[in-house]
């Protein structure tokens, strides 16, 4: 019997880890972030000052968490149609074919690029024609940023919603098609209505994933330490900051940087849980 | 006559929406293509075999090749070996402990410990990757290698594998059959003995599977690297020192105007080599669906 204890045991201390994993990372972090907070109270949150100028430092996180929400929620409205037609077209148009299936192959190969792959990909391919079209100068910024995000996330995005759509009962359709429904008005009134809340928490998780992505974005993004002052302004999101900063940083700027990084942990947190919650509510 | 119009307008707005789906998927897969293409058709020149073999050029050698319209000499071993030190490393600690915090959690469904530590590995897996690299480097950098170093960068990952490996061990051992694991309890198999002569056998390909999609996840990982491994322009394979890796090299070339075409073949390189273990990974999981 002393085999099964061990094993328990060890499974146990295993699952400990995670534990220990969890709760070192927020005391870590708040550790790291206390000498700013200290320092700035809690107008660090609020100010968009970044000045690491010696003798008149200031921090304040809102250029970063303005940047982050712009570039997220622009990638989301982006990503929605996309993510929308494709899931569809997979789980309702051409369900079960295999097309389909080769549709979905697509799609989950964008999920395995590599992030600085995007990046690098969006600096010498994508923004050159954004420039082509006049809109901006340098192709750097807010929405160059976005569009590539919005690639990054539809495969989330697409996954689980065309597996809600899929689950929508056949009686229900078919119900509606006896009634003379044409395809386009089953999807509005049966589809879409019965699968709505786990549309909308596929799209908050594709949001959690926009906010924490760093590398395509510090790429593309102009990194400018300011609230962007329009779509094609240069601006820095939270990830981006910290991989640009973190390197040369000491002192009370490391403690701004772990800040915000924890504020930054704080809003993912947040949004993956409410998708998670409207899941399990759904299910 | 008012409703055949009713009908055939109806039928209209039908097909045009259907158009529209169609329109919006292919948009949607564009992009694939676009990336596949453009790094296939600027990259393939420099992937020789001075690619694997040697360490990335310094600026110079790189500018002179440009300037004579020649390949850039040297290639992306040290970003090879040190990828290959740092997941390997990574996956040493993530796996087994992965393997086991995922039994442990189906085992213990109905406490409500197990079903905490299943959310707070839910948590872990959404952290951004940036803040792994900000937590090895408070850990690991600071504390205890005192500078950059492989073993920080290892630790990232880890923490990034982790979750991954919990969630799919735990999903594919949801799909066993509950009859298997109840005839080994009727011959009196030690429970013990159930896990690893009954349970891991069995689910192997899934766990294969979660394994594979980890690994593809953290290889092309960055963000985390820059704040714990560095980059170091030679080959080491000591876990105290800074380390590169295939994406920091990237990175590295990225912000070197000389190197430019170096990042190209870097890239197509990275990508290749993680999607095919992405599509190893399906592969694997297709051909063993019964369990």
């Amino acid at each position: 019997m002393s085999g099964d204890r061990i094993t328990k045991g060890l499974l146990f201390l295993s699952s400990l880890t995670i534990l220990l994993l969890s709760a070192g990372i927020v005391v870590s972090l708040l550790g790291g972030a206390l000498q700013a907070f200290r320092e700035f109270g809690l107008r660090f949150i609020i100010s968009p000052a970044w000045n690491p100028t010696a003798g008149s430092e200031e921090y304040g996180a809102m250029s970063f968490i303005a940047g982050t929400v712009i570039t997220s929620i622009l990638a989301l409205i982006i990503c929605i149609p996309m993510a929308f037609s494709t899931s569809l077209f997979i789980a309702e148009y051409f369900r079960g074919t295999r097309t389909s299936g080769i549709l979905r192959s697509l799609v989950d190969l964008l999920a395995g690029i590599p992030s600085i792959v995007y990046g690098f990909w969006g600096f010498y391919a994508l923004r050159p024609l954004l420039v082509a079209t006049g809109l901006t100068d340098q192709g750097f910024g807010v929405f160059t940023a976005s569009l590539v995000l919005a690639i990054m996330i539809v495969p989330y995005a697409t996954s689980l919603s065309a597996e809600i759509i899929s689950m929508v009962p056949a009686e229900l359709k078919e119900a509606a098609y006896s009634l003379g429904a044409t395809r386009r008005e089953v999807i509005f009134s049966v589809v879409i209505p019965s699968a709505r809340s786990g549309i909308i928490a596929s799209f908050i998780l594709a949001l959690g994933r926009a906010l924490g992505e760093t590398m395509a974005v510090t790429m593309l993004i102009g990194n400018a330490n300011v609230i962007p002052k329009g779509l094609f302004a240069p601006g820095n999101t939270m990830a981006s900051v910290i991989a640009n900063q973190f390197g040369e940083a000491s002192g009370l700027k490391m403690s701004a940087l772990i800040a915000v990084g924890l504020l930054l942990f704080l809003i993912t947190a947040l949004v993956n849980y409410l998708g998670k919650l409207i899941i399990k509510r759904f299910a | 006559m008012e409703l055949t119009d009713n009908i055939r307008r109806r039928s209209r707005t039908n097909n045009r929406f259907r158009y529209l789906v169609i329109a919006g998927s292919v948009i949607t897969i564009i992009p694939i293509f676009l990336i596949v293409g453009n790094l296939a058709v600027k990259g393939y020149r420099q992937i020789n075999l001075a690619f694997f073999t040697k360490p990335a050029p310094d600026t110079f050698q790189a500018m002179m090749a440009a300037v004579n319209g020649e390949i850039i000499p040297g290639g992306i071993a040290n970003g090879l070996t040190g990828s290959l030190l740092m997941v390997l490393l990574a996956s040493l600690l993530a796996i087994p402990l992965g393997l086991m915090t995922g039994i442990y959690i189906y085992e213990n469904e109905s406490k409500k410990y197990a079903r905490f530590i299943r959310s707070l590995t839910e948590i872990l897996q959404g952290v951004p990757s940036i803040i792994l690299g900000i937590i090895a480097y408070l850990w690991i950098v600071k504390n205890i290698t005192r500078g950059y170093s492989a073993l920080a960068g290892s630790v990232s990952l880890t923490i990034m594998m982790l979750p991954l490996i919990i969630r799919s061990t735990e999903e594919t051992m949801r799909m066993i059959p509950l009859s298997i694991r109840e005839a080994a309890f009727a011959l009196g198999t030690p429970y013990y003995k159930m896990i690893y002569k009954i349970l891991i056998p069995v689910s192997f390909s899934g766990l294969a599977t979660g394994v594979l999609l980890a690994l593809s996840r953290i290889l092309g990982e960055t963000a985390p690297l820059m704040l714990t491994a560095l980059g170091s322009p030679a080959i080491s394979f000591d876990i105290t020192r800074p380390v590169s890796a295939v994406p920091l090299l990237i990175w590295d070339f990225y912000n070197d105007p000389n190197m430019v075409n170096l990042v190209w073949s870097a890239s197509l390189f990275l990508m290749v080599f993680v999607l095919s273990m992405n599509l190893l990974a399906r592969s694997v999981a297709s051909k063993h669906k019964y369990i």
